[in-house]
């Protein structure tokens, strides 16, 4: 938990593209804020300049995206570029979904700070995030 | 008794269960007899075994027509088409934003060119074909019916079911695409369409299976399952037009079997035997016929997990028993590997075979209900029930399911009720084998992707470039305005009017796009 003088850590959840399963989002989201962060879940259907907005306009930390459909290899590296665009690459991206070990790699090459896939917990993530952000 | 002793929807369970605990003989009648508890056949599957269904399609019409005849050949009785996002979301192929996800998790469909070659050669007066599709499903029935004319097919002979389960995808599944008002109309419309020219299509396939894959209970799962059912009657009847009896056999309905095996055979007689009482008491239907709850099931979903995915293999034929034991109608077995690949051809092949030998070597289906009068099956079917009716009661007070899911009380539910569940695993509270308990240091598995051939996208967008060159434009005009000019009305049913569009070779985004002009867009509450 953070102390009364420590600002708390704020995180966008978002789901881009059009794949609508968010029971891992929600879970992770609401994970996130029983760990004491400020969480701000964008909702579906959403594209990589929107969910970009958010993390401006919320001024957040950091940013968990979740994709199950197959699309991260086209929607992550958009969001990495849109994020550097604006100056905001001190935000730490994590990507949680389907992903496999090649893309993972990549992915990371770009700037993803970490990929959660099939069978990882909410307290990794929890942790991860804390971890990074106060780094 | 032990109250700390439950089943997973918080039903208590008593050490053992005797002859006190059955109901009143007329609660469980015969197989066959209203109201079903039993099974909807006197014979149970002797006359007809369920439908062995698995759910594939990935990529082009050409890749996905290869892979139905394969299953076809293997002796699948029918087909269960999945359709890419941007087909299910109402954009064509060529939007660009939507390029990433063309032919991904599922067939890519843009016009009615693309479903001549999905099911060339597949005489569709001969196989029945499940299509899981919703916002746009009005669309791609006008696209089955336009192919089935194309091959000669009289439309009274065309066999399969729309899934068309629009509030559920408000709450959890994500494929809207207008708000919930025009969706329920152009539904009603579908269902009126099919009871009056495709008596054997099933308009609607209301579907439990995602609140329950997003974390509902089986109990959550039935009840929000029936409410829904309720409305879409409720909106065909309103109209005056139909009476249930003209337009029930046209609804069926959809789920998920999970692990807690008696359970899930109770949630299906139990929702079995309340669907037949509202449909007699609350709608008035005549006919014992009408009453009937027939249904589907995936076996898998939520239920596998991704370490030692090989005990998926197990779970799968646990749920598979199940939903038999429940009565199910027609049944998809999930792969093992469904957690973190697109089946293979091997893994795919053996959930197929799951059911096969449920089917003919277990002989689980030689006699109807077997489980009928067993003082546990019945006691806990009758707790089932009642925790139904306070579920439905509880959302009806509130308003009905319409306004439970404009004001995101629904979503809440099931996203409390997920946490939950991942608290329970995470805290060892409920096992799972092999994440929580008997885990072994074996690596993960390899997620496995699948990458559309570059060559396949390109080719779905050269032909979606040559059917807008090839057709009439004036066809095309003439006919999206005539549905825009229905759609602006209440009481015309646009079915006719796909059918018009897509003979025309109007795209699935250009009738989307007429019909957001005059409804508009859903705007999803946000709520975790």
């Amino acid at each position: 938990m953070p102390t009364a003088t420590e600002k708390k850590i704020r995180v966008v959840v978002a789901k881009p593209g059009l794949d609508g399963h968010d029971r891992g989002a929600k879970i992770i989201a609401r994970a996130l804020r029983d760990a004491g962060m400020e969480v701000i879940y964008t909702g579906l259907h959403q594209t990589p300049e929107q969910i970009v907005e958010t993390v401006i306009q919320e001024d957040a930390d950091a940013v968990g995206l979740s994709i199950l459909s197959g699309a991260h290899m086209t929607l992550v590296p958009r969001v990495m570029e849109l994020l550097k665009e604006q100056g905001a690459e001190d935000v730490v991206v994590t990507l949680g979904g389907t992903i496999p070990s090649d893309d993972v790699k990549e992915l990371k090459a770009l700037g993803v700070a970490e990929v959660f896939t099939p069978g990882a917990s909410t307290q990794e993530a929890v942790d991860f995030i804390r971890g990074a952000v106060r780094a | 008794m032990d109250e700390t002793v439950q089943s997973e929807a918080g039903i208590p369970l008593s050490t053992s269960y005797g002859p006190d605990d059955l109901p009143p003989p007329e609660s469980i009648p015969s197989p066959g007899v209203f109201p079903f508890t039993r099974g909807n056949f006197p014979d149970g599957y002797r006359g007809r075994l369920w439908t062995i269904r698995q759910y594939s399609g990935f990529g082009t019409p050409e890749e996905s027509n290869e892979r139905y005849r394969y299953l076809l050949d293997q002796g699948a009785t029918g087909l269960s088409v999945a359709f890419d996002l941007p087909t299910q979301c109402g954009y064509d192929s060529d939007d660009p934003d939507v390029e990433e996800e063309v032919g991904r998790v599922g067939v890519a469909i843009d016009s009615l060119a693309d479903f001549e070659i999905l099911f060339d050669g597949i005489p569709l007066d001969a196989i029945s074909t499940s299509m899981t599709i919703n916002g746009s499903a009005a669309i791609l029935l006008a696209f089955y019916v336009a192919t089935g004319e194309k091959q000669g097919v009289d439309r009274a002979k065309l066999q399969g079911t729309i899934q068309n389960d629009i509030l559920k995808e408000y709450v959890s599944r994500g494929t809207w695409i207008w708000p919930p008002r025009p969706s329920l109309r152009l539904i009603a419309d579908t269902i009126e369409f099919c009871a009056d020219q495709i008596p054997r299509f099933n308009a609607i396939s209301v579907a439990g299976a995602h609140f329950r894959d997003a974390g509902a209970t089986a109990a959550q799962e039935m009840a929000f399952t029936l409410m829904d059912g309720i409305t879409y009657c409720e909106e065909v009847i309103g109209r005056g037009r139909m009476t249930i009896d003209q337009f029930a056999r046209q609804v069926s309905f959809y789920f998920y079997t999970h692990g807690n095996f008696f359970e899930e055979i109770a949630k299906y007689r139990a929702g079995r035997r309340r669907w037949a009482r509202i449909v007699r008491e609350r709608f008035g239907a005549k006919e014992d016929r009408s009453c009937m709850f027939r249904f589907g099931v995936v076996s898998g979903g939520a239920s596998l997990h991704a370490p030692q995915p090989h005990n998926n293999i197990v779970r799968v034929a646990y749920e598979a028993m199940a939903s038999v034991l429940g009565g199910v109608q027609s049944m998809f077995t999930a792969a093992w590997d469904e957690p973190f690949a697109i089946p293979t051809e091997e893994s795919a092949t053996l959930a197929l075979r799951t059911q096969q030998i449920l089917a003919y070597e277990t002989g689980v289906a030689r006699v109807a209900d077997p489980l009928g009068g067993s003082y546990y099956v019945e006691a806990l079917t009758d707790a089932m029930e009642e925790k139904l009716v306070e579920i439905m009661e509880d959302l009806e007070r509130q308003g009905g399911m319409v306004k439970g899911i404009e004001d995101g009380v629904l979503q809440r539910q099931i996203s409390e009720q997920a946490f939950s569940i991942e608290q329970a695993v995470r805290s060892g509270e409920r096992t799972v084998v092999g994440v929580n308990k008997f885990q072994t240091d074996e690596e993960r598995p390899e997620v496995e992707g699948y990458e559309l051939d570059e060559k396949g996208r390109l080719r779905q967008l050269e032909r979606l470039a040559e059917v807008k060159r090839t057709r009439s434009a004036a066809d095309v005009s003439a006919t999206l305005r005539a549905l825009a000019k229905a759609a602006a009305k209440d009481d015309e049913n646009l079915m006719p009017h796909l059918i018009d569009c897509a003979t025309a070779y109007c795209t699935v985004g250009e009738m989307v796009h007429v019909l957001k002009d005059e409804w508009g867009e859903f705007s999803q509450p946000v709520v975790f």
